[in-house]
């Protein structure tokens, strides 16, 4: 287990690597200048000269991306054109700013997602299947940035309920998990980002329910004399591990932050920060934020993969 | 959309989040408060001339800074198109016996934030600092902000405490214009945070109407009045100014409808009903902005008089306008008609048999064209419905239009490099603003300012109006300078050197709580009237 455990870990490295060359690359092929954030736009060719020496992006790409790459392993991410903080302060803070919209998304995703899917799944073919079926398809289908929108116009405009936007009163510097006045920030994206992992959850969840009731042995337990409780829940636990793949994937969304969703709320998390940095093509911060998520990603699946051995015995991990 | 309002439902709400809560509304609106939702999509930095286009002018750069010259966005003034006026020079004059040097007298008495004296020496220092790469004080990122608007300015020398001098590489009449537009950062902060830019970012100091009181990054930025500014005319009303930056147009109006901020810029023209219905003050006034399309005339059929006329007879603004829900001017020439030098320049009203009998003269029927335009961007409004009218107004016309749609920052980078390396496009879209002489007419058809050099994006090049411009640059009487560059806009329409097509109107969205605004005919708004009820 060991040993599988340290060549995951040596896996992710290539990994980083090919992902650091694709964003590297990708950013260069966009049209757009790196340093449009500090030009206005009749900046003469002349200044854009000397601004470009002076940031460095008058060296050939490849000497760009070894000086970052050397950069990067020592754990420097560099400036933002931009902002001019330290990319590893903004990608870090943003990365909080999001878990903490996944630290409430995920449960309340995953356990709608998974009660839903469990109640169509055990009753697959009946009515409470078709009416939980059809609200997960409409939870996949409603586009999250107009469901957002919807939402703000509901509970913020027209019922004042919650705020519209942003990331409580004072800004996320500020923001107090023990105060409503903080707390009711959260509602209105939580609820926006979880809608279609519900979904996806349910939906999954449902299938692999109806698959797992339809094999030999839930046949065998309940001519065993087994309740129809404990046949459910060794239904349950065997359609777990494919339920559990499918939420690592949701874990990764999640955690990797909506662009449509935190630009809708003005959330200032990775999305958001992501979003930012395309538009400005603020080039070190597009750079360390795909970095980062992409090791979000890597290390979610890798610990889904650890948490997938326990739950299966079936599957064994060398 | 209006959503029902079922008192039971509301009532459900109500008792399910409890009485003691604070709605999201009554935190925003703290007795004189402004809290403004930015279309920027990020706060402008603070470290002197701010990024993000002249909102970040209007609501950073000149709150914490002054420059030389200021703006005139007083009440009075709002009925004409803003000049300039005395800023931290009280007077300035050019040389008697050298016109390429310019002689500001500096305004006494002046503080930095930081309470040091503003002297002379700090405006040569600022010169350096944004101009010289060797300097220990230069800024790379304000040579990028700072430089467009010191191009013709080779050196800044003191000449007393309170008088510096500045030389110019060829006479330049327009200088004062350009120094409007260059803000002024306190050399005791810079010195004291060792020129870490970062550092200064967070501890900016000026000698502007505001001070910088805290930020937190990306989401807002408070500044707090400063009761010692110099003009006290115009020490801020109310007792604090929150930015919010707020991209999307749709947050901004539901933010302002749900109380969050109070107000905020550039209200989608479908939401202005709504806005109004809310009871929300709508306030527009014409500003020197221009929406147009700038040609190329290396190659392709707008190389031909003719066919620019016809494109310009083949729309119709008023339909444009109509789209936009009124919130346009109608685009006749570079300037909106109430500029000093606007004149009586050629009006091409909507006449589409008329343009597609100079397409027939010209020999270019259907006359295919492609136009780069962007999704979105600073000042180009709602470009993409603006651009699709535009498409089928000219196509009935006798045009074949392409639009060829990319998003603000690849547009940005098309008109930089110009023509010559863009040859595939026959316009671009990139709206422009007007403010000075210079900006509004001269970098379009000045044949020194062809792109990548300058801002003429199609190489447009009349020697006639190339000698009318240095003699603009000679005139240093202003009243005779006026008279030439009414001239050289009535050139410039005689010669459609641009499909003219709108003007925007600035609007904005206020809280009925929002007392004291005037909104002045420029880029830039003076806050410090503003006052907010409890």
């Amino acid at each position: 287990m060991i040993r599988y455990v340290l060549r995951r870990i040596l896996y992710a490295i290539p990994i980083a690597f090919g992902v650091s060359v694709v964003c590297f690359s990708l950013v260069y092929i966009a049209p757009g200048d790196p340093l449009q954030t500090v030009m206005p736009p009749d900046a003469t060719a002349e200044t854009i000269a000397i601004v470009k020496h002076a940031y460095g992006f008058d060296k050939p790409l490849p000497v760009q991306f070894l000086i970052w790459l050397g950069r990067v392993v020592t754990g420097d991410f560099g400036m933002s054109i931009a902002t001019r903080r330290p990319v590893f302060l903004e990608v870090s803070e943003a990365l909080a700013n999001t878990a903490l919209l996944a630290m409430f998304a995920v449960p309340l995703a995953f356990f709608t997602g998974y009660v839903m899917g469990a109640v169509a799944g055990s009753f697959a073919g009946r009515w409470v299947d078709r009416v939980v079926t059809g609200a997960a398809v409409v939870g996949v289908s409603l586009p999250n940035y107009w469901l957002g929108i919807v939402l703000v116009i509901v509970f913020a405009v027209e019922y004042m309920l919650l705020p519209a936007t942003g990331m409580g009163p004072n800004g996320s510097t500020a923001f107090n998990l023990l105060q409503w006045s903080n707390v009711q920030f959260l509602i209105l994206p939580v609820v926006t980002l979880a809608m279609i992992p519900i979904g996806i959850l349910a939906r999954t969840t449902r299938a692999a329910v109806a698959e797992v009731r339809n094999q030999d042995f839930v046949q065998t337990l309940r001519a065993k004399g087994l309740s129809e409780w404990a046949v459910t829940r060794h239904v349950l636990k065997n359609a777990m591990p494919q339920v559990l793949a499918v939420m690592g994937l949701q874990f990764g969304y999640l955690l990797g932050g909506s662009i449509l969703v935190e630009t809708v709320f003005t959330w200032p998390g990775s999305g958001f920060l992501l979003s930012k940095a395309i538009i400005n093509r603020d080039v070190p911060v597009l750079q360390g934020t795909i970095l980062a998520l992409s090791l979000v990603f890597v290390a979610t699946n890798f610990v889904v993969d650890l948490l997938q051995s326990p739950i299966d015995p079936r599957i064994r991990r060398a | 959309m209006k959503v029902a309002k079922p008192a039971l439902l509301r009532s459900v709400f109500a008792l399910a989040l409890g009485a003691g809560i604070s709605l999201a509304g009554a935190a925003a609106q703290a007795g004189g408060t402004l809290v403004v939702g930015m279309t920027a999509g990020d706060l402008p930095i603070t470290t002197g001339n701010p990024d993000q286009g002249f909102e970040g002018y209007r609501f950073v750069g000149y709150n914490l800074y002054d420059s030389l010259a200021l703006w005139d966005l007083s009440k009075s003034a709002a009925d004409k198109a803003s000049e300039i006026k005395p800023g931290l020079a009280a007077e300035w004059h050019v040389d008697e016996g050298n016109d390429k040097r310019w002689i500001f007298k500096l305004r006494t008495g002046v503080k930095w934030h930081d309470g040091c004296d503003f002297t002379a020496a700090d405006v040569v220092w600022n010169f350096t600092h944004s101009k010289d790469p060797q300097a220990p004080e230069f800024d790379p990122g304000q040579l990028a902000q700072a430089t467009v608007y010191l191009a013709n300015a080779v050196h800044a020398s003191k000449i007393d405490e309170h008088t510096v001098a500045f030389d110019t590489t060829v006479p330049d009449s327009l200088f004062p214009y350009e120094l409007s537009y260059w803000l002024l950062i306190s050399p005791c902060r810079a010195k004291e945070v060792k020129y870490n830019w970062t550092e200064y970012a967070l501890r900016p100091s000026g000698t502007g109407p505001y001070r910088f009181d805290s930020a937190a990054p990306h989401q807002r930025m408070e500044l707090v009045p400063n009761r010692d500014y110099w003009d006290k005319a115009r020490v801020p009303k109310q007792d604090r100014l929150v930015l919010v930056p707020m991209p999307e147009a749709s947050t901004r109006t539901a933010a302002l409808l749900a109380g969050q901020v109070n107000w905020i810029e550039a209200p989608s023209p479908d939401a202005i009903d709504r806005l109004k219905s809310a009871g929300m003050q709508i306030v527009t006034n014409p500003y020197p902005h221009n929406w147009t399309y700038q040609l190329n005339f290396v190659n392709g059929p707008f190389t031909d008089k003719r066919v620019r006329q016809a494109a310009n007879y083949a729309l119709s603004r008023a339909d444009m306008k109509e789209l936009l829900n009124g919130l346009m001017l109608e685009g006749n020439s570079t300037l909106p008609p109430s500029t000093p030098y606007y004149g009586h320049p050629k009006i091409y009203e909507y006449d589409p048999s008329k343009a597609k009998q100079l397409l027939t003269a010209a020999r270019c029927l259907p006359c295919k064209v492609t136009f780069a335009i962007s999704t979105s961007g600073s000042g180009q409004m709602q470009p993409l419905p603006m651009n699709e009218l535009v498409k089928s107004q000219m196509d009935a016309a006798g045009f074949e239009v392409k639009l060829e749609p990319m998003d603000w920052n690849a547009l940005i980078a098309v008109a930089r490099e110009g023509v010559d390396k863009h040859p595939q496009y026959n316009a671009i879209n990139v709206s422009r603003q007007t403010q000075d002489p210079f900006n509004a007419l001269i970098r379009h058809v000045w044949t020194p300012q062809w792109a990548p050099k300058g801002a003429n994006w199609g190489h447009y090049s009349n020697p006639e109006m190339d000698k009318l411009i240095t003699a603009i640059f000679a005139e240093f009487d202003t009243q005779k300078r006026l008279k030439l560059l009414t001239q050289l806009n009535e050139s410039m329409n005689e010669e459609a050197v641009m499909i003219f097509v709108a003007h925007d109107v600035n609007p904005r969205a206020l809280s009925p709580k929002v007392h004291g605004f005037v909104q002045a005919q420029s880029w830039f708004q003076d806050l410090t009237p503003v006052s907010v009820e409890p």
